[in-house]
């Protein structure tokens, strides 16, 4: 990606629309199936116009059935052809399960290479949208704990068309978050045409020297806010997006951590068991003595889901404030 | 299930009706057959004496097995298999020696020494790598055939099987469902044995036959005696032409017997009857095609006699040459995790 590409302004939604839009002009394997994402175009209209565009073999409105979705995509990656398909909604995914983990995963590995699955699976997922319980979950660590899948969570416009183009590319299965609230509250300028960005690369998107913020998704908009405002309270604080959760980029967290000497992850994924608690365990095993305080980690609550009553939903969901707060306390340690 | 066997022995036609298939087609299927059961049994033989830890056999299926592979294009059309079907990856090409190298995990195993026996991949003959997730397998034989028509490829066709316990999966209800309604080229064929494991028919469906559903997704639905070659021949073959030429779907169910366990780790005696194994023993089709073929001068004793030195010989052969292989080093663990190497932290 050249730094002086002319760029475009968009949100995220129309980051996803380009990028897939893009994918099926340059690839005539590349096809979208899903529920809904023809005649309707998607309940978030990202595919609008797909269907007239590109016709009903491209563009396949599926039965609904889950399992399916993914399970034909997979026979279809075995055939050669590069299948995207969506679940709806993250919390949809669980007829999946099998298929995504018992068979994507392990195509390549239990035919040792004779066959591939290099397949997409693109779903919304995250809450702060009034979803309650089943329009509004992560579903990241149900799904990072299994070797042979991708899974891949960008937060702005730039960094998904860059890695939704790579993962559409990657020879293997790669499971692809898009979080609902950020789809058009994150706006940002796209470089035009055709780049990638790596898959397993974290990004620094603010610097800082005391204190070290992991975190992705729409909570990595509030962590960039809350350590922009503590600027003012002369607080320096470096703000990374994990972008990739696996595989994970040990380096630049790493890296960042033996400036600043103190790590606050923040995930809105449970946090029993969540990315933090992988990252945590990471970051005592290779780097103990370069930390100054004890890691922290600022999660969803482990409760199964957040509430359709807003009280319930702002409870669950991790406030800006709650980040700012727990930046100064851990740079004052 | 004896009624349903007792029904298709009784069915059976006394003289050959052989349905187009040549004098030599017709002896292709009897070895096929003689050399599933010798391959069976060998799998089972070496479990006993310790050399391997699992095997399973299709023994009961080897007509339906043998006469749905005949109907099997090589080079154009895909298999999709499930782990019982022994007969009809013989019948597109897997060798014996493939099926040992699997059977002692082999490094010269396709898989690499991974797979259980009988969990069969060959790309080079469209024969698709399987799980043992039941009926997991199913969406990925439509995605197959939606590809074919994706692409235009015309006279192809996918040859997806189950036994009749998967069809109670909702992954094989929505796979059938998928390709109705794509009007795909494949053919859905269940072998009934009436057992999944220990639990019967009766248990699973509510039907007399898994054809019955066929209706239900408005696909045509066939039986046949799958004890008899020729005519599970006839019928897929009338089912994967179809398919070819734009017909869409089939479900095609023949019925079979399970004569042994499960597998090496089952005991079928604590749930069947041993008086129903020994009544379906009656129809057993290996003796019976065999006899046909004879009767209907065919084939003759000679040559019966040799087909079985020839598979014995093939199975021995076989044997030696696996037992004699590498197992796969063990950090052949690591490959294949994804292309490239395997890191999750980078």
């Amino acid at each position: 990606m050249a730094v002086s590409a002319p760029t475009k302004t968009m949100n995220n939604v129309e980051a996803v629309r380009e990028t897939l839009h893009d994918a099926l002009v340059r690839d005539e394997r590349t096809l979208i199936m899903g529920e809904d994402v023809g005649a309707r175009g998607n309940v978030f209209l990202i595919t609008k116009g797909f269907l007239e565009e590109f016709g009903p073999k491209r563009i396949i409105d599926t039965p609904l059935a889950e399992a399916s979705i993914v399970g034909v995509a997979v026979g279809m990656a075995m055939e050669g052809l590069r299948p995207i398909a969506e679940i709806q909604f993250a919390d949809f995914i669980y007829p999946a399960f099998n298929q995504i983990v018992g068979e994507a995963a392990k195509t390549r590995y239990r035919s040792n290479g004779d066959y591939t699955c290099p397949l997409v699976i693109r779903t919304p997922y995250g809450g702060g949208v009034r979803g309650a319980l089943s329009h509004s979950v992560s579903i990241e660590a149900l799904f990072y704990h299994v070797p042979g899948l991708k899974i891949l969570a960008p937060s702005t416009p730039a960094d998904i068309k860059g890695l939704l183009t790579a993962a559409i590319e990657d020879p293997d299965p790669v499971l692809f978050l898009e979080h609902k609230k950020t789809y058009r509250s994150v706006k940002g300028e796209v470089p035009e045409g055709y780049y990638t960005i790596p898959i397993g690369k974290a990004d620094v998107k603010k610097q800082g020297s005391q204190l070290t913020v992991v975190s992705y998704g729409y909570n990595l908009h509030q962590a960039l806010d809350a350590a922009t405002r503590l600027e003012d309270e002369g607080l320096s604080v470096e703000v990374i997006d994990l972008r990739s959760i696996r595989p994970m980029d040990r380096t630049t967290i790493l890296e960042s951590l033996r400036k600043t000497r103190k790590l606050l992850i923040i995930h809105e994924d449970n946090k029993f068991g969540g990315i933090g608690a992988e990252i945590s365990a990471m970051v005592v095993e290779e780097a103990f003595f370069d930390l100054d305080a004890p890691i922290r980690r600022l999660c969803g609550p482990d409760v199964p889901a957040m509430g359709y009553a807003q009280p319930l939903e702002e409870e669950f969901m991790i406030s800006t404030d709650a980040m700012a707060q727990a930046m100064r306390d851990l740079v004052a340690f | 299930m004896a009624k349903a066997v007792e029904a298709a022995g009784a069915a059976k036609k006394p003289a050959l009706d052989r349905r187009g298939l040549s004098d030599d087609q017709l002896r292709a299927l009897l070895r096929n057959m003689l050399l599933q059961r010798q391959l069976d049994n060998r799998g089972f033989q070496l479990n006993r004496q310790g050399k391997i830890p699992f095997a399973l056999g299709s023994e009961g299926h080897e007509a339906a097995q043998a006469g749905a592979a005949m109907a099997f294009e090589r080079g154009k059309d895909v298999l999709v298999p499930y782990y019982r079907d022994l007969g009809l990856v013989l019948g597109i090409g897997y060798t014996p020696l493939e099926m040992l190298n699997s059977m002692f995990a082999r490094a010269t195993d396709r898989s690499g020494g991974r797979q259980f026996p009988n969990h069969y991949t060959n790309r080079d003959m469209g024969l698709l790598t399987i799980s043992s997730i039941i009926a997991g397998h199913c969406p990925h034989a439509v995605g197959v055939a939606y590809a074919f028509t994706y692409r235009g490829e015309t006279g192809r066709a996918v040859l997806c099987t189950t036994g009749d316990g998967a069809t109670s999966e909702g992954e094989w209800h929505e796979s059938v469902n998928f390709a109705a309604v794509h009007n795909l080229p494949i053919v859905f064929l269940v072998e009934n044995n009436g057992f999944a494991i220990s639990t019967p028919q009766s248990m699973q469906m509510r039907v007399k036959h898994v054809a019955d559903r066929a209706p239900g997704y408005g696909i045509p639905g066939v039986v046949c005696n799958g004890l008899d070659p020729i005519e599970t021949y006839a019928t897929v073959k009338a089912a994967l032409d179809r398919a070819r030429t734009g017909g869409g779907p089939t479900l095609v169910e023949a019925m079979v017997y399970r004569y042994l366990s499960h597998s090496t780790d089952d005991d079928d005696r604590t749930y069947r009857d041993r008086t129903l194994v020994e009544e379906a023993r009656r129809y057993d089709p290996v003796p019976t095609f065999e006899r046909l073929l004879l009767d209907e001068g065919v084939i003759d004793e000679a040559a019966v006699a040799q087909l079985k030195a020839d598979v014995l010989r093939d199975t021995n052969e076989a044997t030696d040459t696996a037992e004699l292989a590498p197992f796969p080093a063990a950090e052949d663990l690591y490959k294949n995790v994804y292309e490239g190497t395997h890191e999750p932290w980078l």
